[in-house]
């Protein structure tokens, strides 16, 4: 049916965007690949859990370098950054990955003003590819409801 | 060689089952214990996950306090995956635990990390590590592991 033809293009060529941007890469398809008909719902499981623990992550981060300056704890600076470099990372999340790389320069020399500026592009880049996978999940369900079949790219 | 044939739970109308190898992974990462736990049951294996060291430890009953008796658990396990850096006790602190116990020293140990470090994967491989992978994982790594598995 030509509503499924058009929403499975929107579909590959939104996907396609997330890859060219850099927002998305071979990992997140890594990830797709994983899922099946014992696993239906795997990818958006796994996004679901990033979600969450980036949120907590991002919210300790802001604890730890806005509640006390002159005492920043960069030791907590790095087990939170660590861990969402690890998380992002898994789930092909690159532009989010690549900013905890810099967010480690800042720490590891304890520049806080550094810190706060890669935090905020931290969240900048995370809200933007939460934003682009949820609108994938959309689509997604769009097509199933619409009787088609996700279209599997790579 | 058909690798798939020797660990499938094939379960034909006789109703004989080979089982399949069973694997501890330890990660303090939710996200990345989801993701190796499907990659591991993809090829077929049994999962236990554990979110630390001491949860592994305590599985395999070779906690300090525990008794020093065979647990039916970790009698049972073939082979562990274990993240490095996790709080409280490193993935190389709890290898060497393994390697230690009479009971364990045999099972094979993989080391995952995300940071690629000569230095930490010599350390890991003198300790008795069977492999060390380079997170994040891939099935491809999974294929590896598999082979692994198929030696014990």
């Amino acid at each position: 049916m030509d509503i499924v033809n058009q929403l499975q293009r929107q579909y590959v060529d939104f996907l396609s965007s997330l890859y060219r941007e850099g927002l998305l890469d071979d990992q997140f398809l890594q990830i797709q690949k994983l899922q099946d008909e014992s696993n239906p719902e795997f990818v958006n499981e796994v996004v679901t859990l990033f979600f969450e623990d980036s949120e907590k992550l991002l919210h300790n981060l802001a604890v730890s370098l806005y509640v006390d300056q002159q005492n920043v704890d960069y030791q907590k600076v790095d087990a939170c950054v660590h861990q969402f470099k690890g998380s992002s990372s898994s789930i092909g999340a690159q532009r989010v990955r690549n900013i905890c790389a810099s967010f480690r320069t800042c720490y590891d020399a304890k520049n806080l003003e550094g810190c706060l500026r890669c935090l905020q592009q931290l969240k900048d880049e995370y809200y933007l590819v939460k934003n682009k996978l949820q609108t994938l999940f959309r689509l997604e369900q769009q097509i199933v409801a619409a009787g088609g079949v996700i279209p599997i790219m790579g | 060689m058909d690798v798939s044939a020797s660990f499938s739970v094939s379960t034909d109308g006789n109703g004989s089952k080979q089982e399949p190898p069973h694997v501890l992974a330890v990660d303090d990462s939710l996200v990345d214990r989801k993701i190796v736990e499907k990659l591991l049951k993809t090829f077929s294996c049994k999962v236990t996950t554990a979110e630390s060291g001491m949860r592994a430890l305590e599985y395999l009953g070779l906690r300090d306090d525990q008794e020093n008796t065979l647990s039916s658990n970790g009698s049972k396990v073939n082979m562990i995956i274990t993240d490095y850096c996790m709080p409280g006790m490193t993935g190389y602190e709890l290898l060497k635990k393994v390697k230690e116990s009479s009971l364990f020293k045999e099972v094979p140990v993989v080391i995952m990390s995300s940071e690629n470090i000569p230095t930490r994967i010599n350390k890991c491989l003198e300790e008795g590590a069977e492999m060390f992978m380079l997170k994040p994982l891939k099935q491809s790594d999974m294929k590896k592991l598999r082979g692994q598995l198929l030696k014990c």
